[in-house]
């Protein structure tokens, strides 16, 4: 899963500073005291109409009677009920028609034909750097051992995106062509975004049952939304004028969306495709879960055998796949807008023949599957090295103590008081403090929905538990913050560092969570530390790109003047720098939030427990009511935190930021 | 707009339209779908389901090596948590569990209601879940072997996850477990921790082990961890017929489980020579540790393990093969 920052929040973030006239803005000066006084004026009331203590349960809703009773129909009703037959087990033939098709192709082009089209696209698209990289990343998978599993997730990903495109593009189109779809769809694409995946795996499951057909439609779940968002922010986007001139010439709607709006939105549909296709991949794993077979089932099946060494082996194909499949995409996305090369036509029949006669060869010398010989074995190394780090840094460390003992003191001096804190604050107060929250960041809007959501939480009848998980995210994304505004500051000053910082970090962006399940129970023990450490680990890469990114942005001579005036290193870091990139930093911690709550449930997997622990537990027993309530109830949480800590919304009332 | 939503609905009615010229139109059956890796090279292939602990594992590992070696079968493997597995099963989605714990429930709906999976016998190894101390630490306090002396060592089993109580250390949320009510029900001082996951459960068992220092943990037999730490049972109340029948009430220790394998109903009638097979696949517990402890400890790939035993055990393994 890949941090996605679209370009529509970052637009919209420069327009935050405006202010509203007159009145307006001399409350806005007063907003913070306002809300205040009306926050504790509320406390007041609050405890002496209502009490203190839990989420009442009275006010709360069991939804398992009527859950189980829809799986149940579902389970009986799945190979007879029209619903079944006419359209839902068409739907299921048509995805596995196609995996098996592109399977089949990929199999028949052989390793060398594979790797050569491969290459030639690359080169066709991005240049022959590129197209290097790119046979190297497939050769690589060969070397692993993993050449059938990569394809296997290849033509899973091929027609999981085919079908995110096609959805997210469509969806788009409406968005981008009508006001009114464009208000309805975004809280929908909101939701379909911070829906942890594991959340939705179950329902799909009962549905369509285990295997490639659940699988490719949660991938689209998830994948689809940055293409709808970015297609219709193209079509927005599109130049006034060019459209209003083809209007003149007498163009109807279509001709206009065809000769002018989408040619002129094509680097946003573009950027929507690799948006996609990240996202897509970072599904591939979690699909596993639910039989989708290929390199995440491998990583999923080393796991339980605890072997870090062959789960990094089948982790390694999909960061490269990744890697690469971003690289070519962004690449062509950079290409649009050039002029044209002379004689592409040939190229392309260059590279058509090319691996025409490369599979053909491969064909005839009848080596079509990676031959085994040609494998490396790295588990055992790897192995090696996670038993030293575990053996060594354990416990015992001289000093700074072991990484148990950390963990340890984090549960009972941060985790604890945090958790204990959370719910033993009456449940009116939580949504007091949550609106109030979102009131000083956002508009009287975020506000509400985040009340809205957190309430929501409450009568889905998990108050405790869903605080206990908040207490971790809030834990988990403070660690977060505190590293990655370090590392992003630190590599924003120093080219060098942010250059080599970048392939560790995009290591740690694209490789499966699941690889690092094992290396944080073996560093942290069983519980909610390692499920915060796996959390930091993946939500840092995005922090710390946007905050080196923000603080870079700062305009230099800004920076010069300061300098001029005498001003230390430190003094315009925190005088100039840091102020200046404020609102770049507020998007890390928006994006800090958001990741680090996607990992909740792999903490479930660590001893997290809580919510994670029960959507885990839903999709393991086949129990709707305990896995889809814990999942709407991460959902919400998602919903509230992200109000909470989005700045960006306010004062933009042309809704241009999708 | 109107054009819009009419070119919309002209989308829509295209793609649907698409979809069943696909697929030729009427009925589609969701009981028949392989994989669409299956087959892929005109062989037959059997797809298995893997459960996430390694003994089963081993089982998976050994019926592919002798289907694929001895009866020219390509096999798939699927790893999918129990229940979901016996939907799979019913679906055709994967055609044998080889391993299965007692699902009683599942056993009820698709087998005597449904009609669409088949018992397919004792796979022979007895399964058992119990609560397990470390045996260095039993050994140096005898009567920590009953559970009536348990809260005198709360205080040593205590972690930072626990509270102020002793850790009890459960599993993946997978797997049959009545610890909560069990703590409850017998009044006893600790705190189930769930790791969440098998993996999880056993790096943390191996760290603690490490360190020589005691713990308590739900486990189970058979399991290669104990050749590497090796665990004594805590013993609980008597375990007697239906004792167990009420999840909230439950008070007595958990019963011994003769292991079953199943097949996919329409598999077992016409899967030829590896229905056959499965069947009659059938060994003993010790030879499932064998093979376990080498994929999990020698961090052999569960092909090669499974290569070894199949060539050391001919005598065992020829009599599963059809005749």
């Amino acid at each position: 899963m890949t941090a996605t920052v679209t370009p529509a929040s970052a637009s919209s973030m420069k327009t935050a500073t405006d202010a509203g006239p007159g009145v307006l803005r001399a409350l806005a000066r007063h907003r913070g005291r306002l809300i205040g006084a009306g926050a504790a004026l509320a406390l007041v009331l609050g405890s002496l109409l209502l009490g203190t203590g839990n989420w009442p349960a009275s006010l709360s809703v069991d939804l398992s009677g009527p859950l189980e009773r829809t799986s149940d129909w579902i389970i009986d009703n799945r190979d007879g009920h029209p619903l079944f037959l006419y359209f839902l087990g068409h739907v299921s033939n048509v995805v596995v028609v196609s995996v098996r098709a592109v399977y089949l192709l990929l199999l028949a082009l052989g390793w060398a034909g594979v790797a050569a089209a491969a290459g030639l696209l690359a080169w066709r698209v991005a240049g022959v750097r590129l197209a290097l990289t790119s046979v190297a990343a497939f050769a690589v998978c060969g070397l692993l051992g993993m050449w059938v599993p990569t394809m296997q997730t290849l033509a899973l990903m091929v027609v999981a995106v085919a079908a995110s495109v096609l959805l997210g593009g469509l969806l788009g189109l409406a968005g981008g062509l009508s006001d009114r779809m464009h208000r309805i769809l975004r809280p929908v694409l909101d939701t379909m975004q911070v829906l942890p995946a594991f959340a939705y795996l179950l329902p799909v499951v009962l549905v369509f049952g285990i295997g490639v057909p659940a699988a490719v439609l949660a991938t689209v779940v998830y994948a689809a939304p940055p293409m709808a968002r970015l297609t219709a922010l193209g079509l927005r986007g599109a130049d006034a004028g060019v459209v209003e001139a083809a209007t003149s010439l007498g163009a109807t709607g279509r001709q206009r969306l065809l000769t002018a709006r989408l040619p002129l939105a094509r680097k946003e549909l573009l950027l929507g495709v690799n948006q996609s296709i990240m996202m897509a991949l970072g599904m591939a794993v979690i699909a596993s879960v639910i039989g989708a077979g290929g390199l995440g089932d491998r990583v999923y099946q080393a796991l339980a055998s605890v072997d870090v060494g062959a789960a990094l082996a089948a982790g390694v194909p999909i960061v490269l796949l990744a890697i690469v499949l971003d690289r070519v995409t962004a690449a062509a996305g950079e290409r649009i807008g050039a002029a044209p090369a002379r004689r592409a036509g040939l190229g392309w029949a260059v590279a058509l023949v090319a691996t025409a006669a490369v599979a053909v060869a491969g064909r005839l010398s009848d080596r079509l599957t990676w031959p085994d010989a040609w494998t490396a074995d790295i588990a055992e190394p790897v192995n090696g090295v996670v038993d030293w780090m575990t053996a060594h840094l354990y416990s015992g460390v001289p000093v700074v103590g072991g990484t148990a003992d950390w963990a340890g003191h984090f549960t009972t001096w941060v985790l604890n008081p945090l958790r204990d804190g959370l719910q033993w604050l009456p449940w009116w107060a939580v949504l007091l403090a949550v609106g109030a929250l979102a009131l000083l960041i956002g508009t009287w809007r975020t506000a509400a929905t985040a009340v809205l959501a957190m309430a929501a939480i409450g009568v889905l009848g998990v108050w405790d538990p869903a605080l206990d998980t908040l207490s971790q995210v809030l834990a988990a994304v403070a660690v977060t913050l505190l590293l990655g505004f370090a590392l992003g500051v630190a590599a924003a000053r120093s080219t060098r560092l942010g250059r080599a910082l970048r392939p560790v970090l995009d290591v740690f962006q694209t490789m499966p969570q699941f690889v690092y399940l094992i290396p944080v129970v073996a560093l942290f023990g069983v519980g909610r530390a390692p499920a915060v450490a796996a959390a930091v680990v993946y939500a840092l890469p995005a922090v710390v790109r946007i905050t080196t990114q923000g603080v870079r942005a700062v305009d230099p001579a800004a920076l010069e003047s300061s300098r001029s005036l005498g001003a230390t290193g430190r003094q315009q870091l925190f005088q100039v720098q840091l102020p200046l990139a404020r609102p770049a930093l507020l998007l890390a911690v928006n994006q800090g939030v958001v990741l680090v709550l996607a990992v909740v449930v792999i903490g479930g997997l660590v001893g997290g427990g809580a919510l994670g622990y029960d959507a885990v537990f839903g999709l393991a027993q086949g129990d709707l009511a305990t896995g889809l309530v814990a999942g709407a109830a991460i959902v919400c949480l998602g919903l509230m935190l992200d109000r909470v800590t989005q700045p960006t919304q306010r004062r933009d009332p042309a809704g241009k930021g999708a | 707009m109107a054009r819009t939503r009419f070119a919309l609905g002209g989308c829509a009615l295209a793609a649907a339209l698409a979809l069943t010229a696909l697929t030729g139109c009427g009925a589609a059956d969701m009981t028949r779908q392989a994989s669409p890796y299956a087959d892929a090279k005109g062989s037959r292939t059997v797809t298995l389901s893997v459960q996430s602990w390694v003994g089963a594992q081993a089982n998976v590992a050994v019926a592919q090596y002798l289907l694929e070696h001895e009866l020219g079968y390509r096999v798939d493997t699927v790893q999918i948590d129990e229940v979901p597995a016996w939907d799979a099963l019913s679906q055709g989605r994967v055609d044998a569990i080889l391993e299965d714990w007692g699902h009683p429930e599942q056993e009820k709906r698709y087998v005597d209601d449904k009609g669409t999976i088949e018992p397919g016998g004792d796979l022979g190894v007895t399964g058992h879940i119990g609560w397990f101390v470390p045996t260095y630490f039993a050994e140096e306090h005898p009567d920590v072997t009953d559970w009536k002396n348990l809260d005198k060592y709360a205080d040593q089993f205590r972690t930072a996850e626990s509270g102020g109580k002793g850790q009890l250390l459960d599993g993946s949320p997978s797997y049959v477990t009545n610890d909560k009510a069990l703590v409850n029900n017998l009044g006893l001082d600790y705190q189930v921790v769930f790791a969440g996951s098998e993996a999880a459960q056993i790096t943390q068992i191996r760290q603690f082990a490490k360190e020589k220092k005691p713990f308590l943990s739900y486990w189970y037999k058979p399991q290669w961890l104990f050749e590497k730490v090796p665990m004594t049972e805590v013993k609980l109340p008597e375990y007697k017929e239906g004792c167990d029948a009420d999840p909230q009430k439950v008070a007595c220790a958990y019963p011994h489980t003769p292991l079953q394998k199943f097949l996919n109903a329409r598999f077992a009638d016409g899967g030829g020579d590896a229905a056959a097979f499965l069947k009659k696949f059938r060994w003993t517990t010790q030879m499932q540790n064998d093979v376990a402890l080498m994929i999990a400890d020698q961090k052999l790939s569960p092909q090669e393990a499974a290569r070894r035993w199949v060539k050391a055990n001919e005598a065992t393994w020829r009599a599963w093969l059809p005749s």
